[in-house]
């Protein structure tokens, strides 16, 4: 540590202006939340209504229209995402934490990580060059599956984490019961680690959830009731995105109404994971 | 014992197949980019990167605008979103009694949860009028600077980069913060018992004990600013030019993508806007791996300090 020049008045005075700014720093950001959520919740509430939820969008200039198509697509992608996502996710976690010690598992990592990495417009393409294209159409199948490709890193990851985190001594007691590997792990590791887990796999889809740009070109968006899996469909977070920039007024107070549904679903899932953790997210051996 | 066996091999081979699966995907993005840009990168060439010709009808394509926007977005963004984060994340590590800091740092998080179509939508009603007044203002002061000059529309690049400092600030203080109170209590402690004042503790001791920690959020950050798609195409205007002023209309890779990738009917076109995304693949992928690594030898080597 090199020596400090100046009086001592001279330091505090430095340290008051300095500790100041950080100060407005963090007031700045709190404040930008308190905005950002205070806008969408004022603008939001004044635009929902019933029909919002049980409407499909209104021709231009006529009243009354709603998302519900949007709704039903958003839920319907999503469950696509987490039947993707979900289960490559999780066993793969499973994998790297009980026997991932060698290469492979090195190599199954840094894929993650460069997976975490790809944009989501990237993973937007991705799919649409293979499902999209090959298939000729877009659909509800193609949007879940490239959401549910950005959910695998995160659940793998947390799935490893927390099963780590299970103690050595409840997998060498299921062992030394004489319970085979397989079952130690579906019965004794997973059971005791399964808060944090669940946890994990409510953030990823979270994370999906409102994300926008992977639907652009995979589910691309529909006026109308989407039949099936394998058609167009809105979403909401495409909704919104297709509403704010349109030049009509009724089209806006729709997306902010859209947009306050959506906060409210990712921030919920949020607060949710969080919740769950307070308990602490793995059972210990005690 | 033979059952039993049997069973162990199959969940194994079940859970790696799984496991092996992320390899094959990730593999397959890479794959698919480089296959579906051939058209492209045949046609181009190297001379993609830097020609700024964008035109669907004639089948000339150059990325240098869109490249230009992302970079300079990005820039600008982390310019401004780098004190102001780092400014907080001391602030919640070291000043605050730690149940105020946690709670704050809880709504922080929250933040980063926000989508990015939402911050869009705010964007849009909120920081381009916004954006508007405030450029005439600084015009009216400044107007003769190249950087301050030319139309105003509050759409552009200045606004694109305030909304995506907006978004990164969370990610920078969610991850300093937590790097900011791995440092061990004892390095303060040795600090202030030389007499240092508190900001002198933090300014010459903690600061250079995380810094490879923060710089790797700034990374973290700089990695999602790159990507960001749907806020910035929401305000940034959406014309590829490469223009003097900030105040300018201005495009990003992302958001040519968003825009143009459904309307591109001619295969040459279409292999181009592949390009691009393979490039945004490129430098993301190198700019996480440098933040992988600069916030894996902070918890690697607690002692590493300055």
């Amino acid at each position: 540590m090199t020596p400090i020049p100046g009086s001592y008045r001279r330091r505090r005075i430095v340290e008051g202006v300095m500790f100041t700014a950080a100060g407005l720093a963090t007031a700045t950001s709190v404040g930008v939340l308190l905005f950002l959520l205070g806008y969408i919740a004022v603008h939001g509430v004044a635009a929902l209504s019933l029909s919002f939820f049980t409407n499909l969008p209104a021709p231009v200039g006529e009243p009354g229209g709603g998302m519900a198509n949007a709704i039903v697509g958003s839920a319907k992608i999503l469950l696509v995402a987490a039947m993707v996502g979900v289960p490559i996710g999780f066993l793969g976690g499973v994998y790297l934490a009980e026997y991932g010690r060698g290469s492979v598992a090195f190599w199954v990592r840094y894929a993650a990580d460069v997976l975490n990495g790809v944009p989501s417009i990237v993973i937007g393409i991705a799919v649409y060059a293979l499902l999209v294209r090959p298939l000729g159409h877009f659909s509800t199948f193609a949007g879940g599956v490239a959401l549910g490709l950005m959910m695998i890193p995160v659940a793998l990851r947390a799935t490893e984490e927390f099963l780590r985190l299970v103690p050595d001594s409840l997998r060498e007691a299921a062992l030394a019961l004489g319970a085979p590997t397989w079952v130690t792990i579906m019965r004794v590791v997973i059971p005791a680690g399964i808060r944090g887990i669940v946890t994990g796999l409510l953030l990823a889809l979270a994370r999906v959830a409102g994300e926008t740009a992977p639907l652009l070109f995979t589910a691309l968006n529909n006026r109308f009731w989407s039949p099936g899996w394998r058609a167009p469909t809105a979403s909401l977070p495409v909704m919104i995105f297709t509403y704010a920039i349109a030049p009509y007024d009724d089209w806006h107070r729709q997306a902010w109404a859209g947009g306050l549904v959506l906060l409210m679903l990712v921030l919920g899932l949020n607060v949710l994971a969080r919740v769950l953790m307070r308990g602490g997210a793995v059972r210990s051996a005690g | 014992m033979r059952p039993r066996r049997l069973g162990d091999i199959i969940f194994r081979a079940g859970t790696l197949g799984l496991a092996l699966s992320v390899l094959a995907i990730t593999g397959t993005v890479a794959a698919v980019l480089l296959l579906q840009s051939r058209l492209a990168r045949e046609a181009f060439g190297w001379s993609f990167l830097w020609t700024s010709t964008w035109d669907p009808v004639a089948l000339r394509f150059g990325a240098l605008p869109f490249i230009y926007g992302t970079l300079m977005t990005t820039f600008l963004a982390l310019a401004l979103a780098v004190p102001v984060g780092l400014g907080a994340a001391v602030c919640l590590a070291e000043l605050l009694p730690l149940r105020v800091a946690d709670g704050l740092t809880f709504l922080i998080e929250l933040l980063v949860a926000v989508p990015s179509v939402v911050y869009g939508l705010v964007g849009v009603f909120v920081l381009v009028p916004a954006m508007r007044s405030v450029e005439t203002a600084v015009q009216n002061a400044l107007g003769f600077i190249p950087l301050f000059s030319g139309p105003i529309y509050g759409v552009g690049l200045l606004t694109a980069s305030v909304l995506l400092a907006v978004m990164v600030v969370p990610f920078i203080i969610a991850v300093s913060r937590e790097v900011l109170l791995a440092v061990p209590q004892t390095q303060r402690e040795a600090a202030l018992a030389l007499g240092a004042t508190r900001w002198e503790m933090v300014r010459h001791v903690v600061l250079p004990y995380a810094r490879s920690g923060i710089l790797g959020s700034i990374f973290l950050a700089l990695a999602r600013a790159l990507g960001e798609t749907m806020a910035v195409t929401m305000v940034i205007g959406n014309r590829p030019e490469i223009s003097a002023s900030l105040f300018a209309p201005a495009y990003t890779m992302a958001a040519v993508l968003a825009n143009e990738f459904t309307e591109a009917t001619d295969d040459v076109y279409l292999a181009a806007l592949v390009e691009i995304g393979l490039v945004l693949f490129a430098i993301t992928l190198v700019v996480n791996a440098i933040a992988r690594l600069l916030i894996g030898r902070v918890q690697r080597s607690p002692s590493a300090a300055a």
